[in-house]
């Protein structure tokens, strides 16, 4: 039986909603897919236009011109909203409705099992599964950890074992990314399946996802990610069946698809092309850099005087080289230009220094004759030699004696460069390595250089969430600010090659993660009111209560009508509740802080973990005493603003259930027996 | 680069280098042995054997010491010169200008007269 994330009992209304569904839907599948995109473009639409209708009177009419402090915030977050729900809608607008192509045979295919410190036995239990994969393939487990019974557990059930060389001293490791391009360059299959060290796959998983590369422009296919371990309720909120449903589906309908690091199988050549391309393009942004920085260098370095028109020489010819560099002439002549300039000016710096020794010996020879000793001291034939020839002499002493780069006012570092050591283990890292989200930075190159991606929505392996608090706040803090770190590095929207659709599915995934600035204002605006009577707005009465109550509720329909059957309240809950986390996550991107790739625990820490949800138990706390206090104030007479009050109590209660699902999170213990 | 001078009496000295003698070390040695030439030092031996690798800068500070010393009626000469060191000699001809000697001992004793 296929594997299917999980719905909730159906209330009734839902199943009623379903008889008359079964009516008035039609029975074939394309004309039920094809009315189910109409709806919801109308919904969508509708509820486009009623935020506009809604935020034209907000902008022009509603402000509060007494507290601008407030009522400002509230309208920037509300205009984030807005541009959220079109970004939604765009998404969603035409998804993709695939069934994987029959597979052909006689395709080689290397499994690929990610570990560092996992418990063997873990990792154990997938490479086991995954030799029991039905289609034929090499199964190997990239241990970084480098553990020796990791090493044996491997000999003992037949699969494979990848470790990083020596080639890796000394050099930036570069966490996952440089283990599956550590591997690649190892192994030779045509194709290349990544697993976490806790996904299990079906035996099934490679026959229902190779068809799709029967196209030759698909370089990978993202399957599910679903996670075995998920008591009843979801505490942590793991399971993402949005995501890995109308979500991914949403994106491949505009062929931008995200690669999600396991679960999906990748195409070796896009990978390796991927690889070289970068290595291009970073080796000459790298050379244009360093050539850039040297006549500044030269001039700050105390050459010597005799090497300073050498050393001119140099810095002009590597103006030049950067020059021809945008340009775009070929990095080999233009650096073959440049090694030219260097030798010339090695030359020159040389011949000075003959030139020198020439005189020094002419004062020997003159010495000699006048202290009258017949001191046979080889000085004229040396000085002669050298005159005769004296720059053919100083090409040949320079190709054994030349200056060092120094002495030229060249940085060491940039003769390395020029040698095109690049500082890296390997020279080709197909995986992009800058973001500890390698997986969305790699896919959106692969997407720039026209490829095509795929999205299959079968649940094929299955995994591990985190079983505590701590590591699941940490697995979403680290993808939050490496998704950031994707923006910043390689911003999507200014990426050449990317379809504009394309741009704006990945742009939509940044986008959310600034979500915590519009949440904790969402969360602190009915405090305020409630506490203070002071409004954002000039008043509550109907005017605003007939734009916003629509808006809303279209909303809340259209979100309903993308989400059907699925269970998305944890979702939506943990995507408010957790807005100290987006906001950590922006901040620590932003102000330039380290991210360091830590693997997420597999195993349980224990404890109770209410110090981690303080902001979100301080906003509980005041809500509820601005619910009380403000009623108070009603029935005491202290305050007439009934409908304000009312309409912030419903605001309060709602943020009140979505943030009960962190408390709750918090001091969760599984049920005992574990 | 370091060096070392060590008197050996009758006004000889060996001055003993180790690093690179390059166009940033240069102008050390050049100091120091008209430093030496200037303490009446005028027979040295420049002890070649910890030197890695000599550049055009170099092989000037040396003969610009022999100039030094000459100019006081003394000498100078080089000890133990690594591969690298000899080819830039030959290739200069100042292998016929310095005597090089296979060690310090060999070096100061030729210096004895």
């Amino acid at each position: 039986m296929p594997l299917v994330f999980e719905t909730q009992p159906r209330g009734r209304i839902a199943r009623w909603l379903d008889q008359w569904g079964e009516r008035l839907i039609p029975a074939d599948p394309d004309l039920r897919d094809g009315l189910r995109v109409l709806v919801f473009r109308i919904i969508a639409l509708t509820s486009v236009a009623l935020g506009l209708n809604y935020l034209y009177y907000r902008y022009t009419r509603s402000l509060n011109v007494n507290a601008l402090w407030f009522a400002i915030p509230l309208l920037l977050a509300e205009t984030y909203s807005f541009i959220d729900t079109l970004l939604f809608m765009f998404m969603m607008w035409r998804p993709a409705l695939r069934s994987a192509p029959p597979t052909t045979p006689d395709h080689t295919v290397d499994v690929f099992i990610t570990s560092y410190s996992e418990p063997v036995a873990l990792v154990r239990q997938t490479a086991e599964a995954a030799l029991r994969i039905r289609y034929p393939h090499n199964t190997y487990v990239l241990d970084d950890g480098n553990r020796p019974e990791m090493r044996t557990v491997c000999e003992e059930i037949g699969c494979g074992y990848i470790t990083r060389g020596p080639e890796w001293q000394n050099r930036p490791r570069h966490a996952k990314a440089g283990n599956v391009n550590n591997a690649l360059l190892q192994t030779t299959g045509e194709f290349v399946l990544i697993l976490d060290a806790d996904q299990i796959p079906e035996p099934e998983i490679l026959d229902h996802t190779l068809g799709y590369f029967t196209d030759p422009k698909v370089a990978f296919v993202q399957t599910p990610q679903y996670f075995y371990n998920v008591p009843l309720g979801d505490p942590f909120g793991s399971q993402a069946p949005l995501f890995y449903g109308p979500i991914q589906r949403g994106k491949d309908g505009w062929n931008a698809a995200f690669f999600c690091g396991s679960n999906a199988v990748l195409r070796r050549e896009a990978l390796l092309q991927l690889g070289l391309v970068t290595y291009v393009q970073e080796t000459q942004e790298r050379l244009i850099q360093g050539l850039s920085r040297l006549p500044v260098e030269a001039r700050g370095t105390r050459v010597r005087h005799s090497y300073r028109q050498a050393a001119l020489q140099i810095t002009r010819a590597a103006e030049d080289a950067v020059v021809d560099l945008r340009e775009g002439r070929a990095i080999g002549d233009v650096l073959d230009g440049f090694h030219q300039a260097l030798r010339n000016a090695q030359r020159k710096a040389v011949a000075g220094d003959l030139q020198n020794i020439m005189r020094d010996l002419a004062g020997i020879e003159a010495q000699d004759a006048r202290s009258g000793e017949n001191r046979v001291s080889g000085a004229s034939e040396a000085r002669a030699a050298i005159e005769h020839g004296l720059l053919a002499l100083a090409d040949e002493l320079a190709a054994v004696a030349a200056p060092p780069p120094e002495a030229l006012g060249l940085d060491p570092r940039l003769v390395q460069m020029l040698q095109m050591d690049s500082g890296e283990a390997l020279d080709v890292q197909p995986l992009a390595t800058f973001s500890i989200t390698e997986d969305m930075a790699t896919a959106m190159r692969l997407h720039s250089i026209g490829w095509q991606s795929v999205f299959h929505s079968e649940i094929l392996a299955q995994g591990l969430a985190p079983e505590d608090l701590a590591s699941a706040l940490g697995q979403r803090l680290r993808w939050g600010a490496g998704t950031i770190q994707v923006m910043l590095h390689d911003n999507p929207l200014t990426k050449p090659g990317l379809s504009w659709p394309q741009r704006l599915q990945y742009f939509t995934t940044m986008y959310s993660y600034f979500s915590g600035f519009a949440s904790l204002i969402y969360l602190v605006a009915p405090i305020i009111y409630l506490l203070t009577g002071i409004s954002p707005v000039v008043s509550y009465a109907s005017e605003f209560l007939w734009r916003i109550v629509p808006y809303l509720l279209v909303n809340k329909l259209m979100f309903a009508f993308v989400a059907w059957g699925i269970d998305v309240f944890r979702g939506e809950q943990y995507s408010l509740a957790l807005f100290p986390l987006w906001i950590r996550a922006v901040v620590t991107v932003f102000g330039g802080g380290k991210l360091t790739f830590t693997v997420t625990p597999k195993t349980r820490q224990s404890g109770v973990f209410l110090n981690l949800v303080i902001p979100q138990l301080a906003i509980v706390v005041l809500l509820v005493m601005g619910v009380f206090y403000a009623l108070f104030g009603l029935l005491v007479g202290w305050r007439n603003d009934m409908t304000g009050v009312i309409v912030n109590i419903f605001w309060a209660g709602y943020d009140i259930v979505m943030l009960s699902v962190i408390l709750r999170a918090a001091v969760y213990r599984p049920p005992s027996g574990e | 680069m370091e060096y070392k001078v060590e008197e050996q009496g009758e006004k000889r000295a060996t001055v003993r280098l180790v690093g690179r003698l390059d166009a940033s070390s240069a102008p050390i040695l050049r100091d120091a042995l008209k430093d030496c030439v200037a303490h009446d030092l005028t027979a040295l031996v420049v002890d070649m054997e910890g030197i890695s690798f000599i550049d055009s800068s170099g092989l000037s500070a040396l003969v610009s010491g022999f100039r030094s010393a000459r100019e006081q009626e003394g000498t100078l000469v080089l000890a133990c010169a690594g591969p690298q060191v000899r080819v830039a000699l030959e290739l200069t001809r100042l292998n016929q200008v310095f005597a090089i000697y296979e060690d310090v001992e060999a070096a100061l004793a030729s210096l004895a007269e």
